[in-house]
Parts: structure tokens; C-alpha cells; sequence
């Protein structure tokens, strides 16, 4: 498997989703971040490999950690970065999206990373630019960078994908996050459970080839991984959300629930964390939590993407 | 997303078998000892992945010869290269790992075929961010020429004049699953 790994190229110019790598393409963007994560161990964090190559960070919507970590990324690379905010931009001007993308095409931007509220918007610029075009968060479309920063710290602490079984707990209708790791995670061979309130968790997901619950006491002790999405109190639709308090109470990991799960299960969360609401204090600190080391590993695959992508030739 | 597969070439004329390998990377082994009577302070890079196995090998042949385990590391020089944007396809880079302390000490890049010499320069390049190695040296099973920066290989198993656009096809059995081979393609 090592030697055919080898021979496999990478060839996409950017990176829109999960729905659309195969299974091999996933596997090989976590090898390559294998790579990456040993030299964030140097003595000197930076390497040249898209040395001379420009960066546009262009966030239509807020994000703090996904940024930094696309910008940290870029500049181990030996990029140069820009960040463009939505309120910093022209869009507040009325210009559109396309006009903005061209702009930056103009200033000769090599890679472009996008969040943006709209899903799909990252797909039309990417058809429409020569640059590389990284999602980095599109509507309830998906996240592929976060997604493939949980299957690597997945691989990383099991040592394998396939065959493992994750819960995802949560807001997965509106979860980008959700929907970028249901798309690894059972091409790489594991199988999943999505644990949360009806109206968030519509049986509609069993198609994708998961398994829908909304009984988190009768998943958690067969879990080998489970993902708790952040309930994001600042878009959360009132007539979906049953209120904070019944939800610690019917899918909170709480202390007392987290003793039903395996002793090796880990708690994966992709930040920032609501201590207290999705899990508990204690938890998201105590040993089976991998939080730290999702953030450690986003830079590593980060780097894998804008290798990969960046550093291909685009004519 | 494309694969490559090592077919075994048509119009391929053999250079080395696995006896001539064995003893050209032996004479390489005995070199090194000599060149270098403080063999605590030398330590050896094999470039990804032909380089590794050579560098394994050569490894042992110092042991038999100067009765020391001599430090190994691996290099990728995927990051250092110099012709990024320009390759429509990408294979995987492999993790560098020169877990040794550097500074003060001989270093020596090993390589399956010396060719443009630009691996050689990615590799020095990579080298200087993990530490400040007193001299790099470099090995070569084969020197092919044509070089287009000024380097130059210490240690050469072959010395194999070639047209430019001729190919060096270099088997070894722990990394291409086939017996130990350098051929040569019109």
C-alpha cells in the first residue's frame, strides 16, 4: 500500500469539498501533512516550498482561528499573505463577489482561501479564476480543512480510519463541519452516527450512508470517537433549538455521561468551545480530549492543502 | 489524480546488476572510512527513496568495515525545490528526519542517481534548517552528468556518460519490488 501510495500525483488546482476526493485523494493529503507536521517540530518552522507565491485570505464571514491558522500555514511556506475581512472589503460597497475575486486575480494573488456565507460561492470563483481556490467554510456546504484536520488527528491517535466508529453530536443541519467529515469519514471506511435534537438532526441524513439517533445514552458507549459541534448561540434559529439548558440535558457531555464511554474514545471538538454547554469543563481538559491537537494538526494539513494546490501548475 | 507505474522499459540496456550494486556501493563504504578517520563525527542523509535504501546499505557495509553504527537521517527535498508552479502533478512528500545533532559534524548526502544537481542543492538547503553540519559531502551510485549548478559528488559507485535525454532506471528490491537493476533507456 506504502509503494502505491507513491506513485499517486496530485493534480487539482483547488480545494472545494470532500464530496468530490476520492478516498485515495484524502489519504494522500493526509500523508503529505505527515510532512508538514514534522518540520512545525524544527528548529526552523519555514520552509520555501511556495516561496514568491501570494495568499489572499478573503473572510466574507468572521473566523479567527481558521485564518490564523490558514495565515500561520502560508507563512511556513514562505508565502506572502494578505487578509481581506467582509467589512474591510468593497463588498460593503456593492461590489460583487466576482469583481472582488477579479481584483485580486489582477494583483497576481496565486491562492485564494475563502469563507464565505453563501454555500458554493468558493465553486464559482474556482471555475472562474485561474488562482487555486481553497474553501475555507461556505454556508452549511462544507469544511474540508477541518474535516480533514479531525480524520488526521483521528489516524494520528487510532492509527487508522476504517472501521472506527464516530459520533457526531450536534447542530448538523447547519454544520459545514458535519457534513465535510460525514463525506471522509465513510469514504475512508468508518462508520457514523449523528446524535442531536430532531428538528437539527432529520432522519433526511441517512442517505448520505450514516446513522441518525437522537438518544445520545444509547451511542456513547460504542463510540471510538465522538465530535461535539459548537452550538452557535449567534446563528442558532430559535424554532430548531430547543434552548441551552434542555440541550446539556439531552446531549451536554457531561461528566457523568462521559464515564459510559470507552476508555480510549477521544473528544474531538472544533473550537471554540462553549464550556459548560456542548461539554463539560473537565473534559474538554481531561485525557481522552484531542482539542489541542486538532489545532496543532489544522496547521499541518493547512500546509499539506496550499502545498498541494498552490504548488501546482495552473496554466 | 494519475498514477505512474514502473513498466519495465522497452528499448533498456542494463548497466549494474545486483553484484556490481553490492560491490560499487561496498568501494563507496570503504571511501568514506577512509576519507574520514573520525567516523563518530560523520553521519549519513539518504535522499527520498532510492537514497534511503542506499544509505541503509552503505550504513552497513561501515559497520562490517569499521565496527561503528553510523548515524542515518532522510531527506525530502519536495520543499526546497526550485520549480514550483511549474509541475501539473505533485507525488507525496515524505516527513525530513535528521534526528542527530548537526553542528560540527560530516554530513553525507546520498542519492541513488546524480544528475542536474538541483536534489543536491534542495538537499543542502534542507539540511541548513535542521542544523550547521561543519562539511556536507555527497554519494552517488551514479554520476550521469550534465550538471547545470556547480556540484560536484565525493563518492560515485559509476561514473555513466549519457545524452541528456536519455533515462537512468534504477531498481532496488526494498523500494521497487524488483531485484537490484540500473538500466538505461534510449
Amino acid at each position: 500500500m506504502d509503494r502505491e501510495m507513491t506513485n499517486m500525483r496530485w493534480t487539482r488546482k483547488d480545494l472545494l469539498g470532500l464530496r468530490e476526493l476520492s478516498a485515495e485523494e484524502i489519504n494522500f493529503i493526509l500523508e503529505t501533512a505527515d510532512a508538514f507536521k514534522e518540520v512545525g517540530t524544527r528548529e526552523i518552522k519555514k520552509v520555501p516550498a511556495l516561496r514568491g507565491k501570494t495568499l489572499v485570505n478573503f473572510f466574507v464571514e468572521p473566523s479567527t482561528r481558521t485564518r490564523t491558522s490558514f495565515e500561520l500555514a502560508a507563512l511556513r511556506l514562505s508565502a506572502d499573505v494578505i487578509n481581506i475581512s467582509a467589512t474591510a472589503s468593497s463588498l460593503t460597497k456593492g461590489e460583487t463577489l466576482k469583481d472582488t475575486a477579479k481584483n485580486l486575480e489582477a494583483l497576481h494573488a496565486d491562492i485564494l482561501v475563502l469563507r464565505h456565507s453563501s454555500a458554493g460561492a468558493p465553486q464559482f470563483l474556482a471555475s472562474r479564476l485561474k488562482s487555486s481556490v481553497i474553501n475555507a467554510g461556505d454556508g452549511a456546504h462544507e469544511h474540508p480543512t477541518q474535516a480533514l484536520l479531525d480524520l488526521y488527528t483521528i489516524r494520528e491517535k487510532r492509527g487508522k480510519i476504517a472501521g472506527l466508529h464516530v459520533v457526531i453530536v450536534g447542530d448538523i443541519l447547519f454544520s459545514r463541519v458535519a457534513r465535510s467529515n460525514i463525506f471522509g469519514l465513510t469514504k475512508l471506511g468508518a462508520r457514523v452516527t449523528l446524535v442531536g435534537p430532531s428538528t437539527l438532526v432529520p432522519r433526511e441524513f441517512e442517505k448520505l450512508g450514516v446513522t441518525v439517533s437522537h438518544k445520545i445514552d444509547d451511542v456513547l458507549p460504542d463510540a471510538d470517537v465522538v465530535n461535539l459541534l459548537r452550538i452557535q448561540h449567534e446563528r442558532q434559529r430559535k424554532e430548531y433549538f430547543p434552548g441551552i439548558d434542555e440541550y446539556i440535558r439531552l446531549f451536554g457531555l457531561t461528566k457523568e455521561r462521559a464515564k459510559f464511554l470507552k476508555p480510549d474514545c477521544l473528544i474531538m471538538h472544533p473550537g471554540p468551545i462553549n464550556r459548560g454547554v456542548e461539554i463539560d469543563s473537565e473534559i474538554a481538559d481531561g485525557a481522552q480530549s484531542v482539542i489541542l491537537d486538532q489545532v496543532t494538526n489544522g496547521l499541518a494539513v493547512r500546509m499539506a492543502v496550499l502545498y498541494l494546490c498552490g504548488g501546482i501548475a495552473t496554466t | 489524480m494519475k498514477h505512474t507505474k514502473q513498466t519495465p522499459p522497452a528499448a533498456a540496456v542494463p548497466i549494474m546488476d545486483a553484484e556490481a550494486i553490492r560491490r560499487a556501493l561496498r568501494r563507496i563504504a570503504h571511501e568514506i572510512v577512509e576519507r574520514n578517520p573520525d567516523l563518530k563525527s560523520v553521519a549519513l542523509a539518504g535522499v527520498q527513496s532510492r537514497g534511503v535504501e542506499i544509505t541503509r546499505r552503505i550504513a552497513e557495509f561501515i559497520r562490517e568495515i569499521g565496527t561503528i553504527d553510523i548515524d542515518m537521517g532522510v531527506i525530502d527535498v519536495a520543499m526546497y525545490r526550485d520549480d514550483v508552479g511549474k509541475r501539473t502533478e505533485l507525488p507525496v512528500v515524505r516527513a525530513s528526519k535528521l534526528p542527530m545533532p548537526l553542528d560540527g559534524r560530516t554530513l553525507i548526502i546520498v542519492d541513488d542517481v546524480l544528475f542536474t544537481g538541483r536534489t543536491v542543492r534542495a538537499a543542502m538547503d534542507a539540511i541548513s534548517s535542521f542544523g550547521r553540519p561543519a562539511r556536507i559531502q555527497l554519494a552517488a551510485l551514479i554520476d550521469r552528468g550534465h550538471r547545470e549548478l556547480p556540484i560536484r559528488a565525493d563518492y560515485v559507485g559509476k561514473n555513466l556518460p549519457t545524452a541528456p535525454n536519455e533515462k537512468i532506471r534504477v531498481c532496488l528490491e526494498q523500494t521497487d519490488g524488483e531485484p537490484d537493476a540500473v538500466w538505461i533507456e534510449k
